[in-house]
């Protein structure tokens, strides 16, 4: 009986036991089935993701490459800083760490809560900085307790260091990326790193690709805790690459000093190189405030300044380029054949032209006049007259095509384009029809103009090479300097064959240079026009002119009204000084130099300044005396550095 | 044939040592020599603490291993209950005397070993409800009266076990108890009940625990609420794993486990780093090993006559299958991280213990498959 119970008892075990088996089958496969898509299908996939376990990369940033000028000065270059950085999951606890360390360096609540959310952004191996620029004592503090702040890592580094105020605007400055940079400026991506600056203004901004370098890192194996075990491998990045600029320093600080407590710009360019001499813009800011971060205070009394010393007026500062805009005017008429140079006018101090009154800057009236003359002393009746033949249509072309109205310099995002008038331009951007008298306005350089010194000092000195076109620059690179190899002995022939002018033509193809006149005659006639103006008795510059030999120049000057003088002012002789700062006219003055085989031009430009001839062109004078003492030590280097 | 309660059998040793089960046995072997360079290797290729201490297990449980094999199956069959009992009691012990350990009190301290009752009872369930079919007959399988004594006998170690808090084991020890009662022959409609009665009991059964055991359960049902804890154990494994790809990263190369993303590797997680370091090459060898090892205990399984050794043989050899299958589940991402040792390989005095215990009552059925049990 037992046997015959065990019997069946053993065929349904068996029963069951199949349908066990043919579960167990299953599983088996199920297994196997996922060592194959883990181990084989995919194994490319999770090696991947192990070494990514494995290796941990720490960035840094390369010292960014230094600005220098023409002598190889420095002007943007690096300094040692002391930082503190804490690596969060290196400390046990971390807000003791910060208690500790808000102790120690006195660190206000809203730097901690500033901390303690970028801690929180970034992953716990990634350094947190927790300040940037420590001084000597507070270093040495965390030194001294660095044994109880564990997470906490003091960092030797290098941050930037702008030790030439002068050329404040012309450099830029760096800054931390805002989220604004990351978005629009694409090469940060690969070049971010927690230390990383980036140029923010100037030059900093335009060659900040080049300038940062190349991140370099350094990989560790590290533990499932961070911990690292081993270096792999170390990447020292590259040295960001450092740039020569045109600019002389010592112009620079001759520049920023005559413009001491003025608002305005000096602009002085390479006539035929087209390189930027000097560019100043003043007042001038302290720019290491921002690599570290300015503070609200600082940055509050810079933008709230009556005189806006962050913006570079040399390049973004627009004035109407009043009697300066008259070299133009001439060449224009002459160029169109509008105005024979014999003509001569007669200036009463005003003229009636479509019912409505226009004024010479003379009050008593010039008398008679021709052209030369006219330019000469910047008779506003005798441009009234030009103008108002030319047309504005005619003049803005000659305008446009010496320069005005265009970005001069590549890549200063700062930089403004100013405006040109002309009737389609006012249809355009004022919505109304052209007025006649709004073309005499226009012939002495008011009106709707806008132009910024940088634009006004290449027009200048596009007049003053004979009428050739060139194109600015600030960076030096040996490329371009092979193009100016010829170009001593250009200017050699230049004094030969003055007037063969089939020989200048090829000469001048071999630069690319494009001619800007028809006839050659009409700038000479400009360019001796000025030397009127600043070399002889009744010029407007007479007062500012050199007379040592090599050193005489010419100039012409200019004053933008920011208001228009009513009529009840002018009968009242109300003088410009009298009205308040904001109303007063700006100065202005341009000008070549030396007069005799010209090599620099300059332009000047004093915010509410009064006349060009009084607070302009003195400046000019100086500088340009200063600029040509430095033409010998300048031409000497550029030799050298070309062979 | 034979006197009753006699531990003496006709064969002598030279016989029995010839009756053994060669292939079960060479697979143990060289899983054991698989345990001792995985451990090795867990050391940090190092001859330290784990391997000396994992080879030495070894070797003693492998005495345990022949022992038992020689021991008749009338001996483990008369012996069920007592050894059922006994291990019961060690678990109630462990509820007072029992050493904690992250949370969990599992172990008594016997100087040489920290025991864990909670591995014996895997053996000790199967051999006792193997002891109870082998005695009521066919027909009172399915009487609701005959039902009653095996379920106590399943839910109460169970209980004890769960409450240490240590649902992995409890679920194994659950799977065997069960895999018996339905080898047995109990209906399957019984099963519905239960499975019925205990959904319907769960609301009461959770508001008795406690918060960090409801939690615990829910991590244990839900891995995410943990990220990184068995989330994190789980993605780390499937790393570990992936990356060895076909050959794997080579002996002691395995930089998952030697940079310690890997967890327990030691223990539940020793699959892991052994298919790191040997690839596929090495996984699939060591799965073919525990197949190969289930289907020579279901063939013994199909020799003997008795239904003691019957059930007993096909549940282990289940049993042992589901251990493999859970952990190598758990490791590669299939199922949730419930603690569960891969047998012989892991790390581990008691679960070693009991399954050599468990593979020496299985060759000794095959040993005495021709002498009746009474």
């Amino acid at each position: 009986m037992i046997s015959s119970t065990g019997e069946s008892k053993s065929k349904l075990i068996g029963r069951r036991m199949f349908i066990i088996s043919a579960a167990k089958a299953v599983v088996v496969f199920g297994i196997l089935g996922r060592l194959v898509s883990l181990q084989i299908n995919e194994s490319k996939k999770y090696k991947t993701l192990s070494d990514k376990n494995r290796f941990r990369e720490w960035k840094f940033s390369p010292p960014r490459g230094t600005i220098n000028d023409f002598y190889g000065k420095q002007i943007a270059s690096n300094k040692q800083v002391y930082q503190l950085h804490i690596i969060p999951e290196n400390s046990e606890n971390i807000e003791t760490l910060i208690f500790r360390l808000k102790n120690i360096l006195n660190l206000t609540d809203k730097k901690i809560f500033k901390i303690r959310r970028k801690i929180k952004s970034q992953k716990p191996w990634d350094p947190v900085v927790i300040s940037d620029n420590l001084t000597w004592s507070e270093f040495s503090r965390i030194n001294l307790f660095l044994h109880e702040l564990q997470g906490a890592e003091p960092v030797v580094s290098v941050a930037r260091l702008y030790t030439e105020p002068s050329s404040a605007h012309v450099i830029g400055y760096v800054s931390k990326a805002s989220k604004k940079d990351l978005q629009n400026k694409e090469y940060l991506k690969d070049k971010i790193t927690t230390s990383t600056r980036v140029g923010k203004t100037g030059l900093e901004s335009k060659l900040d690709l080049q300038v940062l370098g190349d991140v370099g890192y350094k990989r560790y194996e590290v533990n499932a805790y961070g911990k690292r075990i081993k270096e792999i491998s170390i990447n020292p990045g590259k040295a960001g690459k450092s740039f020569k600029t045109t600019l002389d320093q010592e112009v620079q600080d001759l520049a920023s000093n005559l413009l001491k407590d003025k608002s305005g710009s000096v602009c002085v360019m390479d006539i035929y190189k087209g390189d930027i001499v000097a560019m100043v813009s003043s007042p001038v800011f302290d720019p290491n405030q921002f690599v570290h971060g300015i503070n609200n205070e600082n940055w509050n009394k810079l933008i709230k300044h009556r005189d806006k010393p962050l913006i570079n007026k040399s390049i973004a500062g627009l004035y109407p380029p009043g009697s300066t805009i008259k070299s133009l005017a001439v060449i224009s008429a002459l160029e169109n054949d509008i105005f024979n140079p014999k003509t001569v006018i007669r200036c009463n101090g005003s003229i009636e032209l479509y019912g409505e009154k226009f004024h010479c800057w003379k009050k008593k009236g010039h008398g008679y006049m021709d052209m030369r003359e006219g330019l000469k002393q910047s008779c506003d009746v005798y441009f009234y007259e030009v103008a108002r033949k030319l047309g504005i249509d005619r003049l803005s072309e000659t305008a446009k095509k010496f320069g005005l109205g265009e970005k001069v310099l590549d890549g200063f995002i700062e930089e403004r384009t100013g405006v040109v008038p002309n009737t389609s331009w006012k249809k355009k951007f004022i919505g109304k029809n052209w007025y006649l008298g709004e073309t005499l306005h226009a012939g002495i350089g008011q009106g709707y103009w806008q132009s910024s010194p940088m634009q006004l000092c290449l027009m200048t000195a596009q007049i003053a090479n004979g009428g050739y076109k060139i194109k600015p620059r600030i960076i030096l690179n040996d490329e371009e300097n092979d193009k100016f190899s010829d170009l001593n002995q250009f200017i050699e022939d230049r004094k030969l064959f003055a007037d063969d002018v089939v020989s200048l033509y090829d000469f001048i193809s071999k630069f690319r240079y494009k001619s800007l006149f028809r006839n050659p005659e009409n700038i000479k006639f400009v360019i001796d026009a000025l030397y009127g103006a600043t070399n002889e008795p009744g010029g407007t510059s007479y007062g500012s002119r050199l007379t040592k030999k090599g050193f005489v120049f010419a100039g012409k000057t200019g004053t933008s009204q920011v208001k228009r003088f009513t009529a009840r002012q002018r009968e009242l002789e109300i003088k410009n000084e009298d009205l308040p700062y904001e109303d007063r006219d700006h100065a202005l003055f341009v000008a070549f130099a030396p007069y005799k085989d010209p090599r620099y031009a300059i332009s000047v430009v004093i915010e509410h300044g009064g006349s060009g001839s009084k607070s302009a062109a003195p400046i000019a004078k100086k500088v340009i005396k200063k600029v040509l003492e430095r033409h010998p030590l300048r031409e000497s280097q550029s030799n050298g550095e070309i062979v | 044939m034979f006197k009753r309660g006699s531990i003496q059998s006709h064969l002598n040793l030279k016989d029995k040592i010839l009756a053994m089960d060669f292939v079960l046995l060479s697979c143990i072997i060289i899983l054991g020599l698989i345990s001792f360079f995985a451990m090795y290797s867990t050391d940090g290729g190092e001859f330290a603490y784990h391997t000396k201490s994992h080879i030495v297990r070894f070797f003693v449980f492998f005495l345990l291993f022949f022992t038992a094999s020689f021991l008749r199956t009338n001996f483990w069959y008369t012996t069920s209950i007592p050894i059922y009992i006994g291990i019961l009691i060690l678990l109630i012990l462990v509820k007072y005397f029992g050493l904690t350990s992250s949370g969990s009190q599992r172990w008594l301290d016997l100087y040489f070993l920290n025991l864990q009752p909670s591995e014996l009872m895997k053996i000790g369930l199967i051999l006792f409800l193997a002891n109870y079919y082998h005695r009521i007959s066919a027909g009172d399988v399915n009487r609701i009266r005959f039902l009653f004594k095996p379920l106590v006998a399943l839910i109460i170690p169970f209980i004890l076990v769960v409450t240490q808090p240590d649902l992995g084991t409890a679920f194994l020890i659950g799977v065997g108890g069960f895999i018996v009662i339905w080898l047995a022959g109990v209906k399957m409609k019984y099963f519905t009940y239960f499975g019925l009665i205990l959904v319907s009991l769960t609301p009461i059964a959770i508001s008795f625990l406690k918060p960090y055991q409801k939690s615990r359960i829910l991590t244990f049902l839900d891995p995410s609420r943990d990220p990184l804890g068995a989330g994190y154990q789980i993605t780390q494994s499937k790393i570990a794993i992936g990356s060895g790809g076909f050959f794997g990263k080579g002996f002691l190369n395995g930089s998952q486990s030697y940079l310690d993303y890997l967890p327990e590797k030691h223990t539940d997680f020793i699959f892991t780093l052994f298919s790191e370091e040997f690839g596929f090459f090495g996984s699939s060898t060591v799965l073919a090993l525990y197949v190969v090892m289930t289907m020579r205990i279901v063939s013994i399984g199909n020799m003997v006559r008795d239904t003691f050794s019957k059930l007993y043989c096909y549940t282990f050899a289940t049993a042992f299958f589901v251990y493999v299958a859970v952990n190598m589940g758990m490791v590669l991402g299939l199922i949730p991280i419930v603690g569960a040792p891969l047998p012989i390989l892991s790390y581990g005095g008691s679960s070693m213990m009991a399954m050599m215990l468990g593979l020496g009552i299985a060759m000794s059925c095959k040993i005495h498959k021709d002498q009746s049990i009474n």
